[in-house]
């Protein structure tokens, strides 16, 4: 019987398909070069168009009628805020429900439901926070359109960022040891505290950069509960000269931030008001860059300190 | 040691119940937060339907809560989702897949672990960023080829979504392909099969559900992304579905009411909770799909 | 073997004859399985153990695989109770106090402070060796820095491991190669004084220097803890062990002395076993 496909057809079959392949592998490349060198081409030209307004007058001047004598002091300041609020709420209690779900949960129903609620509330748009902000914290919890009530808000937002980071760190930490520190007697809470949170604070740690660096650039939420854009004043200071030292005031007060700041000079027509928002949105970008490249830093970092 | 060790037994394990409860508050936060977002949307929604039949809600053709002569038509803000939506698809579907397809079955392993946590930093980049590069960058470039393209559009605002959730759809997808085992591209090769017929008929059909969950995720993301459109697409709320006109999303409205000053228990504050809602009500469709696909997904393998 | 429980007041004896020096005339009785079941979910892994662990002796438990020697020595200290969806029913009865160790009534934890464990695979913590040592100790409200201090050298020295450390004893434990691992697992699980030691194929990860060290440390052990350990290495139980229990599917098939088992068995299936019919 007369084969398939003779030895010729067969190079020539095979010479046309391998042809294909290194066809593909030059479209991929390309496309994957085209996406970042547009990135990396906008970046630039960020860079690029608000290089005329860095400088330190930049840095501490306040928003003005007049685009160059417009600073983002406010801006920059309000966010440092926003950001300390956030992380202190949303660490503690991000890495406590981690290290329920995966020291102490059994499996039943009502960890599913918290597993379920955890992995829904990833993917809320922003914006939504920003809408159960203004009704609940701004309204029916009368916090008002303050500084607490952002940091808040964003602390929901990077939540399920926090619980997922950190319970990966505690899952890296091999069976064995738990089950050595048991063996001696350990309870559920001296084995999580003695030996598996000391080897995952560099995951943890991670996971919080990783969530403040997305909680630094969220518009959207804040602008929900009113965040203003011409703030000519600083919030006041937490640290008084007067006995306790530690002034909360400044929770309450109406504030601005810097992706605020962007977008207000974005929407204005004119174009020395665009230089400044390229220039916000430059640093802004610079910092977010900066965090991620710590975080994977210290991931890395850490991945290499223990080897089971 | 030994017995008079034991008394202290019970205040540790006390001290264990006590900080097992602490622990659970903790995680119940996430419950609670889900509950929360659901009570607002909801009870707010509830006295905005008070006063705009459903019916209108959902057939009026026009969306001017603001105005003397209101009209509480949710559609022209569905129709600039949407259509932005699409625009973003159009982009991130194909380049996505692509580059997927490249880094999981062509590239080397060097080159993938180069490329990863540059796309991981792409998708950090703030949006309110790419809102600028929409309006100050990418209409400009457009109006060079298409000279009638308003200042505000849906198709700079769609272009960049798209981009943005690139680097989403692209890691997701290549997840999903890599996870599928090793004997089934094996079978495929020693058939004397090269590596892009490999890939298309074996790898992309055997990561499919994995695949269909990234996309399904990345729509959902493109519809609650607020402040590209919110920037470049204008804020204008009409009933279109062309890419070329300036419109406004579900999202830029929220936006553009929560800019302004509104008392609180008028209608146009109850207004952005029932928008709200229905984008609420979008995303969780999609993310449900995309949740069970993954499942099954992770049940194949 | 006759065994009795129902009398409180007294510790039952075993009068058993034996030619061998291993084994001394009279044994007391460390623990007593009596009529042990234990499930995981609705698998029955063990059935109906009744079996005596003589104090201060080498109790060696045999078997093909999956014949539940792990699981049953995992009974002693309760670590089944980490999982979910388990279950034990009849007793482990310690003496002389004739607390059942698997009673529902009994805190796992307690029980985990009175018996101690040495893994398979050697599992210190990743903190310096004095540390690994001492964390059984702080556990149990030892503070004091110069009895810490004490304890550790002690339980150090009746490991066989204390002149290799001594000057070491801040140094992280991982730096140790895998029998001095080993050998600090047995040191850390001395330190608190168990009442029984219980060793899960100790060896089977270790080169064979290292395990003929560890064998050597077991028998010594034997003067001032009651041990019980699981090997599937035969010719290690007929090494170290006085008395040898052999498993098969989740029953005790024969227990005897462990010259007795290994020259002159009662059952066919032990016969079979030990002579290599299956493995």
């Amino acid at each position: 019987m007369a084969a398939v496909m003779t030895i010729e057809e067969l190079r020539r079959g095979l010479s046309w398909r391998k042809n294909l392949d290194k066809l593909f592998v030059v479209v991929g490349l390309l496309i994957l070069m085209s996406c970042l060198g547009v990135l990396a081409l906008l970046f630039l030209d960020l860079v690029r168009d608000g290089a005329e307004r860095f400088g330190w007058d930049f840095f501490t001047q306040f928003p003005s009628r007049k685009a160059e004598r417009a600073g983002i002091l406010s801006a920059w300041v309000g966010t440092s805020m926003i950001m300390l609020v956030t992380a202190i709420v949303a660490l503690p209690v991000g890495v406590a429900a981690a290290i329920y779900l995966e020291e102490y949960a059994p499996k039943n129903w009502v960890t599913g439901i918290i597993e379920i609620n955890v992995t829904n509330l990833a993917g809320v748009p922003s914006i939504v926070y920003g809408l159960l902000a203004l009704g609940l914290f701004v309204y029916k919890f009368d916090l008002g359109q303050s500084v607490l009530a952002a940091g808040l808000t964003l602390a929901l937002l990077i939540l399920p960022i926090i619980i997922v980071g950190t319970r990966e760190a505690l899952r890296a930490v091999p069976k064995a040891i738990r089950e050595a520190a048991y063996g001696l007697g350990a309870t559920r809470w001296e084995v999580t505290k003695d030996h598996v949170l000391p080897y995952s604070t560099g995951g943890i740690l991670t996971g919080l950069i990783l969530g403040l660096s997305r909680a630094i650039g969220e518009t959207a939420p804040i602008i929900t509960i009113g965040a203003l854009s011409f703030i000519a004043f600083l919030p006041d200071s937490p640290i008084s000269s007067e006995f306790p030292f530690l002034n909360f005031e400044w929770l309450r007060s109406e504030f601005t931030a810097m992706p605020i700041q962007i977008f207000n000079w974005v929407s204005r027509p004119d174009q020395a008001f665009q230089q400044n928002a390229a220039a916000a949105a430059a640093i802004l970008l610079g910092m977010t860059l900066a965090m991620n490249a710590i975080a994977i830093w210290i991931r890395y970092r850490f991945r290499k300190k223990i080897n089971w | 040691m030994g017995k008079g060790a034991f008394s202290s037994i019970s205040y540790r394990k006390n001290r264990d119940r006590a900080i097992e409860l602490v622990l659970l508050a903790c995680a119940l936060v996430a419950v609670f937060t889900t509950l929360a977002i659901v009570f607002i949307l909801i009870s707010e929604s509830a006295a905005f339907f008070e006063h705009v039949s459903i019916r209108d809600f959902l057939t009026d053709t026009q969306w001017t809560p603001l105005f003397d002569d209101a009209h509480f038509g949710i559609l022209p803000l569905v129709s600039g989702t949407l259509t932005v939506t699409f625009v973003a698809l159009l982009v991130a579907i194909p380049l996505g897949t692509i580059i997927a397809i490249y880094l999981s079955e062509f590239a080397t392993h060097r080159v993938r672990e180069s490329v990863k946590p540059v796309l991981e930093l792409l998708g950090a980049v703030p949006t309110v960023v790419y809102g600028y590069f929409a309006l100050l960058m990418v209409t400009p470039f457009l109006q060079q080829f298409m000279p009638n393209l308003p200042g505000f559009n849906m198709l700079s605002a769609g272009l960049v979504i798209g981009l943005m959730i690139v680097p989403y759809v692209a890691s997701v997808s290549e997840d999903a392909m890599r996870a599928v085992p090793r004997y089934m591209r094996e079978g495929s090769y020693a058939m004397g099969a090269t590596k892009l017929q490999t890939a298309l008929r074996v790898v992309v059909p055997g990561a499919f559900s994995g695949i269909a969950a990234a996309y399904i995720l990345g729509i959902s993301r493109a519809i609650g992304e607020t402040m590209v459109v919110a920037i470049a697409a204008g804020m204008q709320p009409t009933l279109t579905f062309n890419p070329t006109e300036p419109a406004a999303t579900i999202t830029a409205y929220i936006v553009q009411v929560s800019l302004g000053d509104l008392p609180h228990d008028s209608i146009g504050y109850q207004s952005i909770f029932a928008a709200g809602l229905v984008l609420m009500i979008m995303t969780l469709v999609f993310n449900l799909i995309g949740f069970f696909l993954t499942r099954r997904f992770r049940e194949a393998y | 073997m006759n065994t009795n429980v129902a009398d409180k007041t007294e510790t039952p004896s075993i009068a058993i004859a034996m030619e061998d020096r291993k084994a001394t005339s009279a044994n007391r009785a460390k623990a007593s399985a009596e009529k042990l079941d234990f499930w995981y979910g609705t698998n029955q892994a063990l059935k109906n153990i009744n079996l005596v662990i003589p104090e201060n002796q080498v109790s060696a438990l045999i078997g093909p695989s999956g014949c539940g020697k792990s699981t049953f020595l995992r009974c002693f200290n309760r670590m089944h109770d980490l999982q979910p969806d388990t279950r034990y029913s009849g007793s482990i009865v310690l003496h002389p106090e004739q607390v059942n160790l698997v009673s529902k009534d009994v805190d796992p934890i307690e029980v985990r402070m009175r018996i101690g464990m040495v893994f398979q695979k050697p599992n210190p913590f990743p903190k310096s060796v004095f540390e690994n040592v001492a964390y059984g100790l702080r556990l149990r409200g030892v503070g004091n820095r110069t009895e810490l201090a004490e304890r550790v050298e002690k339980a150090l020295r009746a490991a066989a491991i204390w002149d290799e450390v001594k000057d070491r004893l801040a140094d992280s434990a991982l730096a140790l190669s895998g029998g001095q691992m080993q050998r600090l697992c047995i040191a850390r699980a001395l330190a608190t004084e168990p009442e029984i030691l219980l060793f899960d194929e100790p060896t089977s990860a270790l080169d064979p220097i290292a395990t003929a060290k560890i064998e050597e440390l077991i028998s010594e052990l034997r003067n001032s803890v009651t041990i019980l350990i699981v090997t599937h290495n035969m010719q290690q139980a007929a090494r170290v062990s006085d008395f040898t229990a052999f498993m098969y599917l989740g029953e005790l098939v024969e227990v005897d002395a462990t010259s007795k088992i290994f020259t002159n068995p009662s059952k066919k299936a032990t016969e079979d076993y030990i002579t290599g019919r299956y493995g």
